[in-house]
């Protein structure tokens, strides 16, 4: 039986867009529109879409490093006691800090240059309770030797490490503290191809090795279809569609999903695909769309695109609930 | 094979690998980045004779700064009065060995102070940001945009002359530049994912600012205080002469240079005013040497 890890209704994020004199609120950003998303303990579910849908927003939104505007964000622990974060005091989140972490995407920013890396590691340790140098220092050695890499290395300054064991830091300093859920934020999209299979692979045995979840925001579908259980599209800072990833690619509901299926590169000279181009850009999330926020763009859009919103419905492929927000799927709804 | 020098370099560190007799120093990264910059080390030892000459003056010098000896007016220097004497007899060295005390303390101590209020205020602010910070910002706008001369004319009114009221508005006027400064590197450092990381760890403000971004945003506030030591320097020099500043009759490089004003000292008594312009020129370069080694071996962007 799946059992939630972390439970979205509703999560919006909006920032404010001032303008004139007076700094008067004249619109807002809706980065995060309304996402209402369960993470199951135990799978990788993947988030994906272009640049600036919201993803990272997201991610950033369940840690609270960005305030959600509205929505709730349920933590449920192993022992089913569920605790809803966004209402919580700062100081009552810290116990939840220690659950949820995050790995960043850009490998030379996420790293403090000043500091040696067991002099950065070590103050979110000695918060959490971790009192003894020597325990400190094992603690992190011992970390760094999970990620491949040599315990002395944690007395070395940043700078001297590639992108890609600096990447490992980063994911040392989220397992710092024993988590449950990890958000990796793009975490090897700025890695070259070979480390970012080093990477991958790491993240996955560190996954079995230590019973985590992840939240896996990428815009590369090719690396989901490996890792993922379940892959969310997100558009415009809202779910569009919410599957199995093995019917993500097989039974492709949405046509946004489709086109960018169809982008993904194959290595397979008679294999012609029929690439889906999608005209124009991502519109602008101050002020978007009427109806559904895709129809500008999507190759089929008809009429009630225009006018109506799709919600979320869940259909079933394969047996398996599979949601989408369209309203051209001809598949029956199940309640 | 022919070994070049190079190689024969390299065999030598191998052997004392091998030999682990190869130790790395124990010395801080800064520390050791610092000494190999060779203008800021020769900055740093001119810097400390200066110094040291200022507090240990009373043994350098046979004279008393303030004692008037009409029968020696005017002296070229000679091996008795080494800058010669001024206009009441008074020996230029040592007058300036002692007016270094109070230009130093002056300069230094203000520009240090106002860095310290500044960077308090401005990374706290500037991570923080919000109302904290529009405040903090139009605080530090009104005292910039406060006339110095009114401000000191106003204080030396209300309280009298004297050394501290002086370093107060210096350190008034003066805090609203290292502020905006620690802000400004503030803004830009808190988008960093360290930061970020920090935050995701729940750890208070004052660790995440104070202690991991801070070092991070030293190196153009170093750079800004050997600036304004110098200014400081020379502002003192200006408000004595308008006797703002310091009491005439304390001595202070300021006090001292300003006999120059006379045009019949400036081309017949050149003793009383060049050493001890030099002595401030001199004294600005070192401050900024000083200062550009440690802009460079703090700067964490330099590193490698």
């Amino acid at each position: 039986m799946k059992k939630e890890i972390l439970k979205l209704r509703d999560v919006k994020v909006y920032f404010p867009v001032k303008a004139g004199v007076f700094n008067r609120t004249v619109g807002h950003v809706m980065a995060v529109d309304g996402v209402d998303l369960d993470i199951y303990r135990g799978e990788v579910l993947g988030l994906a879409g272009e640049s600036g849908c919201g993803k990272t927003t997201l991610g950033k939104a369940i840690l609270r490093l960005v305030e959600p505007t509205n929505g709730e964000v349920t933590y449920v622990s192993k022992e089913d006691d569920e605790t809803e974060l966004t209402s919580l005091e700062k100081k009552d989140m810290d116990p939840f800090r220690k659950k949820l972490q995050i790995v960043f995407q850009d490998p030379h920013s996420s790293l403090n240059p000043s500091f040696t890396i067991f002099g950065s590691l070590q103050d979110p340790l000695k918060k959490f309770g971790v009192n003894s140098k020597e325990e400190r220092r094992k603690i992190i050695g011992d970390l760094l030797e999970a990620v491949n890499m040599r315990r002395e290395y944690m007395d070395r300054y940043p700078h001297e490490f590639s992108g890609g064991q600096r990447q490992r830091i980063g994911i040392v300093r989220a397992l710092c503290l024993d988590p449950e859920l990890i958000v990796c934020d793009e975490a090897v999209s700025a890695l070259d191809v070979s480390i970012q299979a080093q990477v991958l692979q790491l993240l996955m045995q560190l996954k079995k090795d230590n019973n985590l979840t992840y939240l896996f925001i990428t815009h590369d579908l090719s690396v989901t279809e490996y890792l993922c259980d379940r892959i969310a599209v997100m558009y415009l800072g809202r779910i569009v569609e919410l599957c199995d990833s093995e019917d993500l690619y097989k039974n492709t509901l949405h046509p946004y999903s489709e086109a960018l299926i169809s982008a993904i590169p194959v290595a397979d000279l008679d294999k012609k695909t029929k690439r889906i181009v999608l005209e124009g850009d991502v519109p602008s999330p101050v002020n978007p769309p009427k109806g559904c926020p895709f129809h500008p763009r999507c190759p089929k859009a008809k009429d009630i695109c225009k006018t109506e919103v799709p919600t979320l419905k869940k259909y079933s492929t394969n047996g398996n609930e599979h949601y989408a927000s369209c309203h051209l799927i001809d598949l029956p709804e199940i309640s | 094979m022919v070994k070049t020098s190079l190689d024969r370099k390299f065999d030598q560190i191998k052997k004392r690998e091998e030999e682990k007799s190869f130790s790395i120093k124990k010395r801080s990264r800064i520390v050791s980045k610092f000494l190999n910059n060779r203008l800021a080390v020769v900055g740093l030892i001119i810097f400390t004779i200066i110094i040291l000459a200022s507090l240990f003056a009373p043994l350098l010098s046979p004279y008393d700064p303030m004692r008037v000896d009409l029968r020696s007016m005017r002296q070229a220097p000679s091996f008795d009065h080494w800058f010669g004497t001024d206009s009441t007899g008074r020996d230029v060295f040592t007058r300036v060995l002692f007016g270094g005390r109070v230009s130093i303390f002056i300069g230094l101590g203000s520009a240090i102070l106002s860095a310290v209020v500044g960077i308090a205020v401005g990374c706290y602010a500037g991570y923080k940001g919000g109302w904290i910070d529009v405040i903090a910002l139009r605080i530090s706008e009104i005292f910039m945009s406060f006339p110095q001369i009114i401000l000191v004319l106003l204080l030396v009114s209300i309280t009298g002359q004297s050394l501290f009221n002086l370093m107060a508005i210096f350190i008034l006027t003066g805090w609203g530049g290292m502020y905006r400064l620690a802000r400004a590197r503030m803004l830009s450092l808190r988008e960093e994912e360290y930061v970020q990381a920090l935050r995701s760890f729940g750890l208070s403000t004052f660790t995440i600012c104070y202690k991991h971004m801070l070092p991070n945003a030293l190196s153009p506030i170093m750079v800004n205080i050997t600036l304004s030591t110098a200014m400081f320097i020379l502002t003192e020099a200006g408000l004595s002469f308008l006797g703002l500043g310091v009491p005439l009759n304390i001595p202070t490089w300021g006090n001292i240079l300003n006999v120059a004003q006379d045009i019949l000292i400036l081309q017949n008594y050149w003793w009383m005013w060049g050493p001890v312009g030099l002595v401030i020129s001199v004294f600005v370069l070192c401050v900024n040497f000083i200062g550009d080694g440690l802009r460079d071996s703090t700067d964490p962007s330099q590193q490698g």
